[in-house]
């Protein structure tokens, strides 16, 4: 029997609590929109996604209204475009990334996923074209988001690709100066990337997905916070029973409204995404669950042991409560994004390495970095390849998305607003790895991928 | 509570939360909205929370034309009228998250 207890619980979750559905996000499959024209390829493209989802925004709205809960984002996702893209007789895909852009707009999403490459064995010429179009495309276009991913543990990490993904970022960064390097946002490299991850940046329409598909991702860290909260002083068994426990209600609130958003759309559904996805509301950060369970700052000694708590419980909770879990599934630990976070860059507590190590035991990875604008692309190619390392020897997702903010130095900050939030410069090592990322070729897969 | 357990109506009930300072009138201005737009009030509780009403109904959209989202206007004028908060939500939102 539901109690008044129970419902006010659920409506304090909503009010002060910051519970909300982080997105919903429509894959669309554009396989069958390939073309030798490029430009009839483009209107196939456009048919299709204003088709499909011309319905997204206003039934995501009605859900929300309905179920009394927030759904922060209606989004899209589409099959890799280095795939659709291919076969046209063109050397720029410019013209897709501008018809994704016209197609979200049409349909009022503020975010397409899938100007996209898998390249982490090799790159085809498709996969090239699309690679050099990434500056440009992010460039130009306002609500298009581009993914590389450049490793897997079946394959190891591509470092040619890790290589030109470091001058990549550099050179959209200097294209986007004008808005803080805003562009480098908008584009996520990969190890291991999940076919089903609904959220921005580096959410795609996988190849083994189908024609289409409602993938949801859930948020809550604010929940959880106040969850950990009234348990102050308690076990470790406790704490993380504590999180389990709401986890597994937020992602209920997910599993409804997938499953109903689904339904409406006449679509199958897909899955949950159980991650804690912050937002820099304050109240709303992951980091600042971390202090809640004893840490005086997020970023100092035993956060790598409180991450690696939160990610497992909010996984096990989550896990019990949704019929099909995937996309990227475990705390999100993005910088900008999070106001406790940003706290602990600004006093000093928390450094990129130390950041590197939470990504070990957590989902994604490195997410919205800002570091200083001369950071040479060698040094960010660097990070990414630890960063790629860590995913594919513990077979994990893990992700970078950094921004070499123009002009700026430690000490400065870029505002990106709304949920792309504030980065403090983070400072990098300032030795060089120049003639590591310069051999070329790829790192061998990992023994542990002969698991045949 | 009882009436949620009760699988017959699955789907058409609604849960009105209303939440604010206690005043006289407050009843009267919901279930009067209830009424005019032929909402059943199957159940209402209320209880006091740090100092605060908290009034929940559960309603009966059966036979009512008023869909959800017009209800939610109403409830929500008259709740600024009144000073009190007033949002109307599907069962699934509560069912889904405290029941398997």
């Amino acid at each position: 029997m539901l109690t008044l207890q129970e419902i006010m619980e659920t409506i304090t979750m909503v009010q002060e609590e910051h519970l909300d559905i982080r997105t919903i996000t429509l894959g669309i499959s554009l396989r069958d929109c390939a073309d030798t024209n490029p430009r009839a390829a483009c209107q196939k493209i456009y048919d299709k996604i204003t088709r499909l989802a011309g319905n997204l925004v206003p039934v995501g709205e009605e859900i929300a209204r309905e179920f009394g809960i927030p759904i922060v984002n209606k989004r899209i996702s589409v099959t890799p475009i280095s795939l659709v893209a291919e076969s046209s007789r063109t050397d720029n895909f410019l013209l897709f990334a501008e018809t994704l852009d016209r197609a979200a707009a049409e349909v009022g999403v503020n975010f397409i996923g899938g100007f996209s490459a898998l390249v982490h064995k090799g790159i085809t010429r498709g996969d090239q074209k699309l690679l050099d179009s990434i500056p440009s495309a992010l460039d130009i276009t306002e609500r298009v988001c581009a993914s590389v991913n450049v490793a897997t543990t079946k394959a190891g990490i591509n470092m040619d690709a890790v290589a030109l993904m470091g001058r990549i970022i550099k050179d959209i960064a200097q294209r986007t100066a004008d808005r803080d390097g805003l562009g480098c946002a908008k584009l996520v490299v990969f190890a291991n990337v999940p076919e089903d991850n609904p959220f921005m940046a580096g959410a795609f329409h996988g190849i083994g997905e189908p024609e289409s598909v409602i993938n949801v991702g859930v948020s809550g860290p604010g929940v959880v916070k106040r969850a950990v909260e009234r348990v102050k002083g308690s076990d470790f068994g406790t704490l993380a029973e504590t999180v389990k426990t709401s986890a597994f209600k937020i992602t209920r609130m997910g599993e409804l409204v997938g499953r109903t958003a689904a339904a409406r759309l006449d679509v199958p559904f897909g899955i949950v995404d159980i991650s804690l996805a912050p937002t820099p509301a304050i109240g709303d950060s992951v980091a600042e669950i971390l202090e809640a369970m004893g840490l005086e700052r997020c970023g100092t000694h035993g956060t790598t042991a409180a991450l690696a708590l939160l990610n497992d419980a909010v996984k096990k909770g989550g896990a019990m409560a949704s019929s099909y879990v995937g996309g990227l599934s475990g705390a999100f630990i993005p910088v900008s994004e999070d106001a406790g976070m940003i706290r602990a860059v600004e006093e000093g507590a928390l450094h990129l390495d130390k950041l590197e190590a939470m990504t070990c035991v957590c989902s994604v990875g490195l997410d919205m970095i800002a570091v200083p604008g001369d950071t040479p692309a060698e040094t960010i190619s660097a990070i990414i390849a630890d960063e790629m390392a860590i995913g594919m020897i513990n077979q994990k997702t893990t992700a970078v998305r950094i921004i070499p903010a123009p002009g700026k130095q430690v000490g400065d900050s870029v505002e990106f607003g709304g949920l792309l939030g504030r980065a403090p410069v983070m400072p990098v090592h300032r030795f060089s790895s120049a003639n590591f990322v310069g051999r070329g070729g790829r790192i061998p897969a990992p023994i542990h991928s002969l698991s045949n | 509570m009882k009436y949620l357990e009760n699988d017959e109506n699955r789907g058409k009930r609604i849960i009105i939360t209303v939440i604010g300072p206690d005043r006289v009138g407050i009843i009267a201005g919901v279930t009067g909205i209830l009424a005019a737009n032929n909402f059943n009030i199957l159940d209402i509780s209320q209880t006091i929370m740090q100092e605060f009403l908290v009034m929940v109904l559960i309603v009966d959209s059966e036979n009512s034309r008023l869909d959800l989202s017009m209800l939610k206007d109403r409830l929500a004028a008259k709740g600024a009228e009144l000073d009190v908060r007033i949002d109307a939500q599907h069962e699934d939102a509560f069912k889904f998250m405290h029941r398997l």
